[in-house]
């Protein structure tokens, strides 16, 4: 939507246009099929029937980075796999959002100090949009990231954004 | 065999090449020379009385005050099943430990013996840095291919950044804008 986003003013047309986009996309975040370690069993029990990641809308999994919408890393992030990481990250579609699922992945976990291989945050990779804490995390934390990032989605407008103040 | 027979029949065929027998303990072990390893591991393998024909698992350990890598070699001889829905049992059960040199890591490779020992001697070679002379395929194994240094060394250095991506705690890490 690149070509339309921050050219109108805030006006009627542009909110109810929002309201309806951003209502069609939150209620259709399509993650990735995408577990890197044990997070990804919580995971797949968010997925499954007893949690049910489908009634927020975000249960079709894809297995292909160009018909997600949302990349949940789910595991620790080792410097070789941040690559992988990030060449994931760069194939998915606008607009796309990250989820740092875990401990290890928002900032080592217990890797912090001596794992000589692990990626102290994805955000050193990839720009995370919710962090989900927790080792790993209840598949009821998962869904409250979900529903933040669906309250982000929510405030995202098409309207001109002010210059950004740059110092 | 208890394990004080099987070191026996190692000691009595190599008798220059064993450095020490540790046949009490948990974990029985000789500690042999490496510059004749894969002619032991061939009679290990081979010899009818011994038979070591499962290689279990390959460890490398750095004594970095003594400036050796000891490799430890889990060996298992194995009995069929006596009926065709039985399992096998354990004959043997055996460790060799070979001490090489730290600052020169050379070591016959014995994947031709155990087709097991090729992946475990990779990882080996990965992290510890223990060339094995003779592997078909000496590569990292965990690490990416482009990893500097041998992780598990006790004087192993963590690096400053990777990729792009800093790395240690100590390094003052400034969180990149995306």
């Amino acid at each position: 939507m690149s070509w339309i986003e921050n050219r109108f003013e805030d006006n009627l047309i542009i909110t109810s246009l929002d309201w309806a986009i951003n209502w069609a996309r939150k209620s259709s975040i399509w993650p990735m099929t995408f577990g890197i370690a044990c997070c990804a069993i919580e995971m797949m029990a968010v997925g499954a029937s007893r949690f049910d990641l489908d009634r927020f809308g975000a249960g079709a999994f894809r297995a292909t980075p160009r018909q997600a919408d949302l990349m949940i890393v789910a595991g620790t992030v080792t410097y070789k796999m941040a690559d992988r990481v990030r060449r994931l990250y760069n194939q998915m579609p606008e607009p796309k959002y990250v989820m740092a699922m875990g401990a290890c992945t928002i900032g080592g976990g217990p890797y912090f100090k001596h794992g000589y291989h692990v990626v102290k945050g994805v955000d050193l990779v990839v720009p995370v949009d919710v962090y989900v804490p927790g080792c790993p995390p209840r598949p009821e934390s998962l869904l409250e990231g979900l529903m933040r990032l669906q309250d982000m989605i929510t405030h995202q407008t098409l309207a001109r954004q002010p210059e950004a103040v740059t110092a | 065999m208890a394990p004080e027979a099987v070191l026996e029949i190692i000691e009595k065929q190599f008798p220059d090449e064993v450095i020490d027998l540790v046949p009490e303990g948990v974990h029985p072990h000789a500690v042999v020379k490496p510059d004749r390893w894969h002619d032991i591991a061939l009679f290990l393998r081979d010899d009818e009385r011994l038979r070591f024909d499962w290689l279990r698992c390959v460890t490398g350990v750095d004594h970095i005050e003594d400036k050796i890598f000891t490799l430890v070699y889990d060996l298992h001889a194995t009995l069929p099943a006596e009926t065709p829905s039985g399992i096998w049992k354990v004959r043997n059960e055996i460790a060799i430990k070979v001490r090489v040199d730290r600052d020169d890591p050379h070591v016959a490779s014995v994947a031709d013996v155990w087709p097991a020992a090729n992946w475990h001697e990779r990882e080996v070679y990965d992290l510890l840095g223990v060339v094995f002379d003779g592997h078909p395929d000496l590569r990292r194994i965990l690490c990416c291919d482009d990893w500097v240094g041998h992780p598990l060394r006790k004087d192993y250095e963590y690096p400053l950044e990777f990729h792009g991506i800093p790395a240690v705690t100590e390094f003052a890490q400034t969180r990149p804008q995306h």
